[in-house]
């Protein structure tokens, strides 16, 4: 139950993006497209899953005083693979979210777990909070994603040629695309979580 | 006339903040006061610009003769971290007003992406060690321009009077929107 507990957390409660603010940059700046948030989302959750993971099992180990930049070191090498790994198996992906798989690193989500949770508690809740985190980080960037898809193209794409849906004919409101939808989406959609959140807790 | 259009192209056209998406964090947190926001500023633009030179330096002179790119996250985002507590530690020997005046917001420098950003952006750029500065002051700039902008309005926003689910950050999104909607105006200019 305590595990559950500790897992969904980061879907409505605590999550990341609607509620904490955590991690912004790669949220506004990469969700044009619902695949494309849900790409960026699943990317964060590996490295914050085996940051989570080493920290807690070396959290031991580390003097105090040069925590922040051993979690950094450990934080980088997982992006640095992630990387590597979306540009050989998905090469299209790699080409739209360019920029903010290395800024991966600075994303206060991932250095603020280690920080907060993982330096502090056993292996196994690490885990399942960082997977919890994680899904609820790639949980808001595929629902902004995919409000901003609807409304600024009309289709909703999941999986490219698998799960691709047209919602309406004609131009969208391309406003959307663009930087300054990104902006005003989030905005709403923090407004409905606060609400969300009123109503259930 | 090529360094015109960097500079332009950094502050107003490719805003780092309203087009890019780079240094949200402290864009929301820090921008309730213009106070704070000139500050932070202040912070970033010196940080931002000697970030770049040297990560210049480092990505052509060690990175890619000793054929170790990939290893730029890992020696980018140290360089950052170990600059800006030197930063830190210079300024508060050197300048104490400067230091008080800068203080809080040295240490939160290192997790702000705008400077890993624009040291990555700048070397994909195929920029050269002068265009890199330039690019990385006015980024710089631009961030500032940006932030200040931002935190005058937001003094404005709170006296008004919003719903209670919109009140502070879902309203400070639709204002920055609307900011970066007036920063498109920008795009073509050069």
């Amino acid at each position: 139950m305590n595990q559950w507990k500790n897992f969904s957390k980061g879907f409505i409660k605590d999550n990341p993006v609607f509620v904490l603010f955590l991690g912004l940059c790669p949220v506004l700046g990469v969700t044009t497209s619902a695949y494309n948030g849900l790409g960026m989302g699943l990317a964060t959750t590996f490295v914050l899953v085996m940051s989570n993971l080493v920290v807690s099992i070396i959290k031991n180990l580390i003097p105090s005083k040069v925590r922040i930049p051993t979690f950094i070191v450990i934080i980088a090498s997982f992006v640095t693979m992630v990387e590597m790994l979306t540009e050989a198996f998905v090469p299209d992906l790699y080409e739209q979210l360019g920029l903010f798989i290395p800024l991966i690193v600075v994303n206060c989500l991932v250095l603020g777990r280690s920080e907060a949770f993982a330096s502090k508690n056993d292996i196994f809740s690490s885990v399942i909070d960082g997977l919890g985190m994680g899904l609820g980080f790639a949980f808001a960037l595929t629902v902004l994603g995919g409000v901003r898809e609807v409304l600024g193209s009309g289709s909703l794409t999941l999986l490219p040629d698998i799960a691709e849906f047209s919602i309406y004919q004609g131009d969208g409101m391309l406003v959307f695309v663009l930087a300054p939808g990104a902006f005003i989406a989030l905005g709403y959609l923090i407004m409905l979580a606060n609400k969300l959140k009123k109503k259930m807790y | 006339m090529e360094y015109f259009v960097i500079i332009i192209g950094a502050i107003f056209v490719n805003n780092i903040v309203l087009n890019q998406f780079l240094g949200l964090c402290p864009f929301i947190g820090v921008s309730s006061k213009v106070e704070t926001a000139i500050g932070m500023a202040g912070a970033v633009t010196f940080v931002m610009t000697i970030a770049t030179i040297i990560t210049y330096i480092l990505q052509n002179y060690i990175l890619i003769p000793f054929g170790i790119s990939f290893m730029q996250t890992i020696t980018f985002i140290l360089v950052i971290a170990s600059l800006v507590q030197l930063v830190e530690i210079i300024l508060k020997k050197v300048s104490p007003p400067l230091y008080q005046a800068l203080g809080i917001f040295l240490p939160l420098m290192t997790t702000n992406c705008a400077i890993l950003g624009v040291a990555i952006l700048a070397v994909q750029n195929d920029y050269n060690l002068i265009e890199s500065v330039v690019f990385g002051l006015s980024s710089a700039i631009g961030f500032g321009l940006a932030l200040i902008l931002f935190a005058g309005l937001r003094e404005h926003l709170d006296l008004v009077n919003v719903p209670p689910a919109m009140k502070g950050v879902p309203a400070a999104f639709v204002a920055a929107g609307l900011l970066a909607l007036a920063f498109m105006g920008f795009a073509g200019l050069v």
